[in-house]
């Protein structure tokens, strides 16, 4: 782009051609006063407090929506604009309640600070008259205040609303002096297509909209801020909790616009569901279980009790009869801790995580494929992609942020979005295609979508023959699947899935985002290998914005992975069954290891109906919630000799330990969280844990030193240098170099930069390798008993199984309870009305929910969430395995639904 | 319903289907129904794939848009310069508080639905009042108020008889 040289209050500067005068003067250090402007948003120049003076043009200009020209002299400040801008302050101050002695802004608001900064007299132009006090669409929501009599009307916030969340739930309503911001008829803001993000909240620069929870705890220049990351989905979004040093608790939160990687973004979650911190249902103290109830016990008691039973258990039974579950919940630094005290003081691999629950099947197919099972790409980079292809992800609701960036690909620059997904989900709007597969039929699309791109040659032959290795071993399994072939199974028309290919195919950059659409299916690992076929069919992978990228659950997921949480891998996947790297985990940790690999997550469950597994040690995780087919995996729970859950609220899985260990969650201690797009970034302490909890890595340090062999560490820093010690792709990683930003591995030394995409040039394994892939039936089909297709998955509001979300009242007003989702032909055959309770049953349980009936589900198909504890939908779902990455099929299985037949 | 409907689409296929022919579209159903029903906008908002928000922010931004149903009657009132001078501001207060109406609404009966209005072009004669098309000049707040009582005894009158 050309760039542009020109003045700005004397200093020589350039700039991109089309960059505006104030985004230019901002780039240098120079801050034009504006209240109507965000970088996010297009401007709008209404506010009029961003005028300057160009040199030889008359008057005075906007400078937030005027590009800077060549040679131009640009002077942002002197008596002429200060007066002008005085003016327009008190102008707008005739509109505005000036109630800064009662206001949560007080001393953070733009307002404020410009009429300070004027000296603007705010009853030049008379005081506003009050307005009648009449309920408004914010009045009855739990999140958000609007007060009319503080609007400026400066159109932020709709703005925001409209062009960013693309929600459209917000704009002006009425004319002249009774304009209002409003919902479409003054809804409720939780019945409109409000998603809750805060968006307006945090861009209001007048006060008008308030978080309401924090009215009255403090005002923004008491509060404390700490920037920390997320703590629930894998974006890792960097939020400020702004707390009260005076009572220790969260305020509220906000995000800095401008940073990596959410740009001061939110969704639901992040702005409103940080309740749970500080919960009084926070466990304070460990407890032990005896005669079948939790009594409070010491620390000392407790890691004592644990301590014995684990090596009495261990000398019983030998190391491979316990195992333990990290966490995707918990820092780097725990989760290293946590598989170190697994591997070098248990001497077992038996080590997993949730993350073989989601994306087992990622790391597995893509490490084959590629040589490495990551996200290939940045975030940032999807906005810039030409095609984004998604399928089996509803990124607006498991990944708002990301879904952020995906709708600004769209709207602002011009990608074609392809969708396919069972349900139509809310990007199928902005969808150039969006093509509905049955449920546990991707590889017959996908191996479609190929043999439409070989017969119509649209694929990239030089980067096959450059690139990648066995091309020729895919075309004979491609040569006959054609569309017509993949209609019979997915139902999408075959002219559809033409043109499906021919938009991947034909874009410059493609992208594809999945998530457990594909990865939660018997034939995860082979739906997983399929995209990796498409992209390197196409080349779209191994550069900027095209790649093959699956959106990471937990907010620490990879780094639980990274950091060797798994049964075959030590940190950075290197292999437990290579005796080279046992050797030299072995010298670093100073004790003998197994070579022989672990078991998973659902085959230690099944192990202990074997008596294989004797105990069990569960660091901030809920299987009784979370795994497949709930009913067996309680009976396992139950039945397992010893049971340790470390956790910080007494969950359906700590109901079942022996011992239960109080620990902090993430804004109780420091250390760092990887996020989806391998980004390590920083958690820091912003408020002390309730109790005696103590933070995880602590009380395994305990555990261990207590079993004989010690651990210990000076704080989560030292344990971050010895993680780049041992652990390749985290070489380079220090809590130093990531204070500002994160840095994204794989980063091999303290010089390194990161790696924003991978697979430029060589793939990590040397070539891409092409692995024909057969298409399979999911393991359980629809029968005349069990007639519908069940699928499971996530909704914006619920992370996971409710316990952090479930504690905010916020997310309890918009998201109360669970209920399946059916087609309205298949409700009206069966009786069935929207709201009314139903009976869902597979052959594994029967739950009761209530019946959403809508239009965006297939006929014969069934949608459940399986965030609630009531009418769990995990007592439906079968823990039929994917055989290589033993990941269970939590997306398919056959199912019945019944209306009630008496009211429950 | 199902003709309710196929009002809306003959309205929306009027104009082919235009986005841009919002506002003739929404001016079609105001002349269908006398006001903008709110399940009619939610219905076009859903046909044209817009969000409801916008729609409702053009219904409010012209008045001419009614969100309600009009009363049986009109009564619009002057408070331009010279009307509001020789104190039509103090009637428009007086029938607000009578009738239980704001200026642009319409009465809890649906009675009248009351205009308060710039200038009706007769100043030498103010204040003014036009009720049902028909002017009252010099108007004082006894008289205005007396005239629209006068609605109220003809509508009962009018309901007594059975004639509706």
């Amino acid at each position: 782009m050309k760039e542009v040289c020109f003045n700005i209050d004397g200093t020589k500067v350039t700039a991109p051609e089309g960059t505006t005068i104030l985004e230019a003067a901002k780039g240098v250090g120079i801050d034009i006063p504006n209240l109507c402007y965000d970088s996010r948003v297009e401007p709008a120049g209404t506010c009029r407090m961003c005028v300057v003076q160009i040199e030889g043009r008359p008057g005075l200009t906007i400078s937030c929506n005027t590009p800077v020209a060549e040679g131009m002299e640009v002077c942002t400040e002197n008596a002429e604009i200060a007066a002008i801008r005085r003016t327009v302050l008190e102008l707008i101050l005739s509109d505005h309640r000036v109630a800064c002695t009662s206001c949560d802004k007080d001393g953070a608001c733009r307002l404020q600070d410009y009429a300070y900064r004027y000296q603007a007299d705010e009853g030049r132009f008379g005081l506003p008259e009050r307005r009648p006090v009449k309920p408004n669409y914010a009045t009855n929501s739990e999140g958000i205040l609007y007060d009319p009599d503080k609007c400026i009307l400066c159109g932020l916030c709709v703005r925001y609303c409209e062009e960013v969340q693309k929600a459209e739930a917000l704009t002006f309503a009425g004319r002249l002096g009774q304009i209002e911001v409003s919902t479409a008829f003054g809804m409720d803001l939780h019945e409109s297509t409000c998603v809750l993000c805060g968006g307006c909240v945090e861009i209001c620069p007048a006060g008008s909209m308030l978080d309401r929870a924090a009215i009255g705890k403090g005002r923004e220049k008491d509060l404390t801020r700490t920037r920390t990351t997320c703590a629930y989905c894998g974006v890792g979004c960097q939020l400020d909790l702004l707390t009260d040093p005076k009572t220790g608790r969260i305020v509220k939160v906000t995000s800095e616009v401008g940073c990596i990687p959410n740009n001061g973004n939110m969704c639901v979650k992040g702005k409103f569901a940080m309740d749970f911190v500080g919960s009084d249902k926070r466990l304070t103290t460990p407890l032990i279980k005896r005669n079948g109830k939790f009594e409070e016990a010491t620390w000392e008691e407790a890691i004592e009790f644990v301590a014995e039973r684990l090596k009495q258990i261990r000398s019983e039974f030998g190391a491979e009869s316990i195992a333990g579950l990290s966490s995707a919940k918990c820092t780097n630094e725990d989760n290293y801790v946590f598989q170190k005290f697994i591997r070098a003081c248990i001497g077992t691999n038996n080590v997993d995580h949730c993350a073989r629950l989601c994306h087992a099947s990622t790391v597995a197919g893509l490490a084959r494929a590629f040589g490495s099972g990551a996200m290939t790409n940045s975030i940032d980079e999807i906005k810039d992609a030409g095609c984004i292809f998604i399928i089996g992800s509803n990124t607006t609701e498991a990944h708002p942020v990301i879904g952020l960036y995906v709708k600004e690909g769209v709207m602002k620059n011009g990608a074609e979005l392809l969708v396919a997904d069972p349900r139509r989900i809310d990007l199928a709007r902005f969808a150039k295609l969006y093509i509905a597969q049955k449920p546990g039929t991707d590889v017959a699309l996908i191996n479609a979508m190929m043999n439409v791109i070989i017969s119509e040659e649209i694929y990239d032959k030089d980067f096959i023959s450059e690139r990648t290795e066995d091309f020729e071993k895919l075309k004979p399994i491609l040569k006959d699947f054609t569309p017509e072939k993949a209609e019979a199974i997915t139902t999408i028309p075959a002219e559809k899935i033409r043109a499906a290919a021919r938009i991947y195919a034909k874009a410059d950059t493609a992208s594809i985002i999945y998530s457990m659409g594909i990865t939660q299916h018997t034939t995860g690992t082979d739906n997983v290998l399929s995209l990796a076929n498409l992209a390197m069919l196409t080349g779209n992978v191994g550069k900027a914005s095209a790649g093959v990228n699956p959106l990471r659950g937990q907010n620490n997921v990879q780094g639980a992975c990274d950091l060797g949480a798994l049964p075959n891998v030590y940190p950075g996947y290197q292999s437990v069954e290579d005796s080279q790297l046992q050797t030299k985990f072995e010298s670093a940790w100073e004790q003998k290891l197994s070579g022989r690999k672990g078991l998973t997550v659902v085959e230690m469950m099944h192990a202990i109906e074997e008596d294989k597994i004797k105990a069990l040690y569960i660091m901030g995780e809920n299987p009784a919630l979370s795994d497949p087919n709930l009913n067996r995996t309680r009976k396992s729970l139950e039945k397992v000799d010893f049971l340790v859950s470390q956790d910080i609220f007494l969950s359906e899985t700590a109901e079942y330990a022996d011992v239960v260990l109080p620990s902090v969650c993430f804004a109780e201690k420091d250390g760092t969280f990887t996020n989806t797009e391998r980004r390590v970034q920083r958690v820091r302490k912003a408020v002390t844990p309730p109790g005696q909890a103590q933070s995880d890595w602590e009380i395994i340090c305990e555990v261990a030193t207590k079993m004989g062999y010690p651990m210990a560490y000076g704080g989560a820093d030292e344990i971050m240098d010895e993680i780049a010690t041992v652990t390749p792709i985290y070489g380079g990683m220090s809590f130093e170099r990531i204070d500002k930003v994160g840095l994204q591995w794989p980063c091999p030394d303290k010089e390194h930069p990161g790696t924003r995409f991978l697979h430029e040039g060589t793939f990590k394994r040397g070539k891409g390798k092409f692995h024909p892939v057969e298409y399979k039936n999911p393991d359980e089909l629809p029968d005349e008993n069990y007639p519908f297709v069940l699928t499971t998955g996530r909704q914006l509001y619920q992370f996971h199984t409710g316990t952090m979300t479930r504690k905010s009242p916020v997310i309890n007003q918009v998201s109360p309870t669970g209920y399946v989702e059916i087609h309205t032909d298949d409700a009206a055959g069966l009786e069935i009305s929207n709201g009314e309770k139903v009976e869902v049953i597979t052959r594994r349980g029967k739950v009761t929910t209530l019946a959403r009936v809508t239009g965006n589900i297939e006929k014969g198909w069934l949608f459940m969430p399986f965030h609630f504890r009531e009418g769990p939908a995990n007592m439906l779902t079968n823990d039929a395995l994917d055989p290589t990455a033993k990941i269970p099929e939590f997306k398919v299985c056959a199912a019945a639904v019944n209306k009630m037949k008496q009211p429950v | 319903m199902a003709q309710e409907n196929n009002i809306l689409e003959q309205i929306v296929d009027r104009y082919d289907g235009e986005v841009g022919m919002l506002i003739p579209m929404m001016q079609d159903i105001q002349a269908e129904y006398g006001y903008l029903p709110p399940d009619q906008l939610h219905a076009m908002a859903k046909r044209l794939e817009l969000p409801l928000s916008r729609l409702y922010a053009v219904a409010t931004f012209y008045s001419s848009f009614r969100l309600a149903p009009k009363g049986a009657h009109d009564v619009t009132l002057c408070v331009g310069t010279v009307c509001y001078l020789k104190g039509s501001g103090a009637i428009s207060e007086a029938i607000c508080r009578e009738f239980r109406v704001e200026p642009g609404g319409t009465t809890p009966d649906r009675l009248f639905t009351f205009q308060a209005v710039n200038c009706l072009g007769a100043c030498a004669v103010a204040p003014v009042m036009i009720v049902d098309g028909k002017y009252y000049d010099g108007v004082t707040t006894a008289s205005a108020l007396e005239v629209i009582s006068g609605l109220a005894k003809d509508e009962a009158t009018v309901q007594n008889e059975g004639e509706r």
